[in-house]
């Protein structure tokens, strides 16, 4: 029964149960409209008929007296399926027609009357007929009868009322099995799909729901859903992808610190040996809480959480604030650091959070820069930009590093990667996808672009706040134009 | 130790017993009342302040940590945010309701920009997000005790013989006179202002450049040892310190 009742309770089958009622109503409606029709009809040419016969048999009355009507009834009742007659004497008496048997006081009321009878050679048992009879008065005080048998007509109601009887029911019945098995066709398709959902529920994403060829709004919705699937699967490879790097580069540290930690409890033997062991775990903490709030931060800055600290402000303003907190660093690593950026270039934005993205940049423009510096000998520059190109703000940072090759650029820029080059430079490796995040939040970009030689970072982010928009794929927006 | 060198530019440097005597040696006894659920961290933290010389009382939740600070005479709360029975963020909004003025210090696991401007105007003086380092909080409770007192507010700042004027922007030395940039100049300000209390990088970081993120490297070192070039070179009593495993500290003398 929990089968069938799921059936019955499918939006298929209950769209049949209502066309199916609507439709039933509809043939008992046309079936009566027809039928009450047709007894008019019947009725009409039964008065139409017996006015004549009594408009012809008065006239023969009138021409040839009681015996001359009498004669033409008789040989009249005698024909097949004759119509019904009956004259009387003054005195009550039958004198001529085919009708035997009638309820008193028929007579006795001239004009029409509905009434039942029985054929004068039917017995007095017989069935009683229906007939339609007139009854009217001839000179001399007899009586003319005429009149029609109703069963035709009632033959005629039975057809009809069968023919409702049995097309409602064949309707019901067929309606019935189609609405089962279209609700069962329907039914066994969301089946499917609730079953595959199930599977992927339990955490196998890669499954996918079925699609029929015909088109139609089911296989729309399957196709529908199979894409989001395809969404929610690569953003949770990319999930996964970050947590095994998130997991890896936590762990590397975490794992370095419990090594020595052991490592000092089997071997110290003066205080100093402990002390300089706990030195070395306190550092290792530290930087491993640098990298959990840096994680935080790009999560935060992903959501899209930071949006309510917007506000314009001086972008040139805090260009020259990172430069100048930055520029003692870069002359102490044999570097220069200039800041160009015309003054009023306004931008609305979370100033912390920009700051913070372009201090990155200084910061790793320095980290890169400096080595190649102290290899030729001679101090390079490292240049921070800010400037308005039409509706943007181009913040960026230029140094004469090493550069990114074209190929590594977005790679760069995801989480934790740590380009080859860079594995002997200390850093958390979130630098960039950091940047990366806050030009996401302000619905902005960063772009890594060739400096030949070194490289330029620049972040491009809307003037005039984030524009409402669809969440851009980190990948795609991050991608540096080709610079041949 | 060529480990230390090796680290010190990933990290602050760690707190040591030597730090934490230089810290002591210089700050009068602070009474400070710890309202923090953590039993571990809040004995942690009031074994700590006693053994720097202060007295520290705890309370486990946010009723009674308010009735405390609402009857005793503390010179700063350290109230964490998520408490029990009462969160500290209302704890400290009834005490400035009460016209209970005594300095406070938020210490949250949330430590976003958004959270610490959220706390601060609750009324909070300070913000510290979890985890942090002993020295930072010392450090930090210190100054806010010492705002309390209402010192400081002069116009000239005075160090041995190196004098600072807040109104005319003049640092001189004995006689001469030493030109620094604007930068500079409040950095020197600042340290002075706080003199004989140890002032972290990240209080400096926040208090004269008004950034509350951590840049990767210690930038704050170099403009330290450019503003200690300025100051101190030539003099042969040096100012400005460098307090280890804490954080600088401008002070008058010999150790």
């Amino acid at each position: 029964m929990g089968a069938l009742g799921k059936l019955f309770r499918t939006t298929a089958f209950k769209l049949t149960l209502v066309y199916l009622t609507v439709f039933v109503l509809f043939a008992v409606f046309l079936l009566g409209y027809f039928a009450f029709n047709t007894q008019r009809l019947f009725i009409e040419q039964v008065t139409e008929a017996v006015n004549v016969e009594v408009t012809r048999l008065t006239e023969q009355f009138n021409a040839g007296g009681i015996r001359r009507l009498t004669l033409i009834v008789e040989s009249r009742s005698r024909r097949p399926g004759s119509s019904l007659y009956l004259v009387t004497s003054p005195g009550g008496d039958g004198l001529a027609g085919n009708v035997g048997s009638l309820p008193t006081g028929v007579l006795d009321t001239p004009g029409w009357t509905e009434t039942v009878y029985r054929r004068i050679e039917e017995g007095e048992t017989s069935e009683l007929h229906r007939a339609l009879v007139r009854v009217s008065q001839l000179p001399g005080g007899f009586k003319l009868l005429v009149g029609r048998d109703l069963e035709e007509r009632d033959r005629l109601y039975k057809v009809v009322l069968d023919a409702g009887k049995w097309s409602a029911a064949a309707v019901i019945f067929l309606g019935l099995i189609g609405g089962f098995f279209v609700a069962r066709r329907v039914l066994r398709r969301v089946d499917a799909m609730t079953e595959t959902t199930r599977t992927i529920m339990g955490g196998d994403l890669s499954e996918r729901l079925p699609v029929g060829s015909s088109g139609d709004e089911l296989d729309r919705l399957a196709s529908n859903l199979n894409e989001m699937l395809d969404r929610i699967e690569a953003l949770m490879g990319g999930l996964k992808e970050v947590s095994d790097n998130i997991a890896h580069d936590l762990k590397t540290p975490l794992t370095r610190m419990r090594i020595r930690a052991e490592e000092a409890l089997r071997n110290s033997r003066s205080e100093a040996d402990y002390r300089a062991a706990l030195e070395t775990t306190l550092d290792e903490s530290d930087s491993l809480i640098r990298t959990f709030n840096a994680l935080l931060m790009i999560a935060r800055a992903e959501a899209g959480q930071a949006r309510g600290n917007m506000v314009e402000f001086d972008a040139a303003e805090a260009a020259h604030s990172i430069g100048e907190l930055y520029e003692p660093l870069a002359e102490e690593q044999g570097l220069t650091l200039e800041v160009v950026a015309p003054e009023g270039v306004k931008v609305y934005g979370n100033r912390e959070l920009i700051s913070q993205a372009l201090a990155n940049l200084v910061d790793n423009a320095i980290k890169y820069a400096a080595p190649v510096a102290k290899a030729d000998g001679k101090p390079s520059e490292v240049l921070v930009t800010a400037r308005a190109e039409g509706d943007h703000l181009l913040l960026s940072v230029s140094d004469r590093g090493p550069g990114i090759p074209e190929a590594d650029r977005s790679r760069a820029v995801e989480r934790f990667v740590r380009l080859e080059q860079s594995r002997s430079v200390p850093g958390s490796g979130l630098g960039l996808s950091l940047t990366a995040a806050v030009a996401h939040l302000h619905g902005g970009e960063l772009r890594l672009e060739d400096n030949a030689p070194g490289l330029r970072a620049t972040l491009v982010l809307p003037r005039f706040g984030p524009q409402p928009q669809t969440h851009p794929d980190r990948r795609e927006a991050v991608q540096a134009p080709g610079r041949q | 130790m060529s480990y230390l060198s090796a680290s010190s530019q990933l990290a602050k440097s760690p707190v040591t017993g030597d730090a934490l005597s230089d810290q002591m040696g210089q700050s009068e006894t602070m009474r400070l009342l710890i309202i923090e659920d953590d039993r571990d961290a809040a004995d942690y933290l009031v074994r700590a302040f006693r053994e720097t010389g202060h007295v520290a009382d705890h309370a486990a939740d946010g009723e009674e940590g308010y009735a405390m600070a609402l009857d005793g005479n503390y010179d700063v709360l350290i109230v964490d945010r998520m408490l029990p029975k009462r969160d500290g963020l209302s704890v400290i909004g009834e005490l400035r309701d009460k016209k209970v003025e005594t300095p406070v210090l938020i210490l949250s696991a949330l430590g976003q920009v958004d959270d610490r401007v959220k706390g601060l105007r609750a009324g909070g003086d300070d913000y510290l997000p979890k985890p942090y380092s002993f020295s930072e909080l010392l450090a930090r409770v210190e100054v806010l005790a010492r705002r309390r007192g209402g010192r400081n507010e002069d116009t000239v700042y005075r160090v041995g013989d190196l004098e600072l004027d807040r109104l005319s922007h003049r640092v001189t030395r004995g006689t001469e006179e030493i030109l620094l940039q604007p930068r500079e100049f409040r950095l020197l300000e600042y340290l002075m202002k706080h003199a004989g209390q140890v002032v972290t990088r990240t209080m400096l970081l926040e208090n004269v450049w008004d950034y509350h993120f951590d840049p990767q490297t210690n930038v704050i070192d170099v403009h330290i040892s450019r503003l200690r070039s300025k100051i101190d070179k030539g003099f042969s009593q040096p100012l400005l310190h460098t307090i280890r495993g804490a954080g600088y500290m401008v002070r008058d003398g010999a150790r």
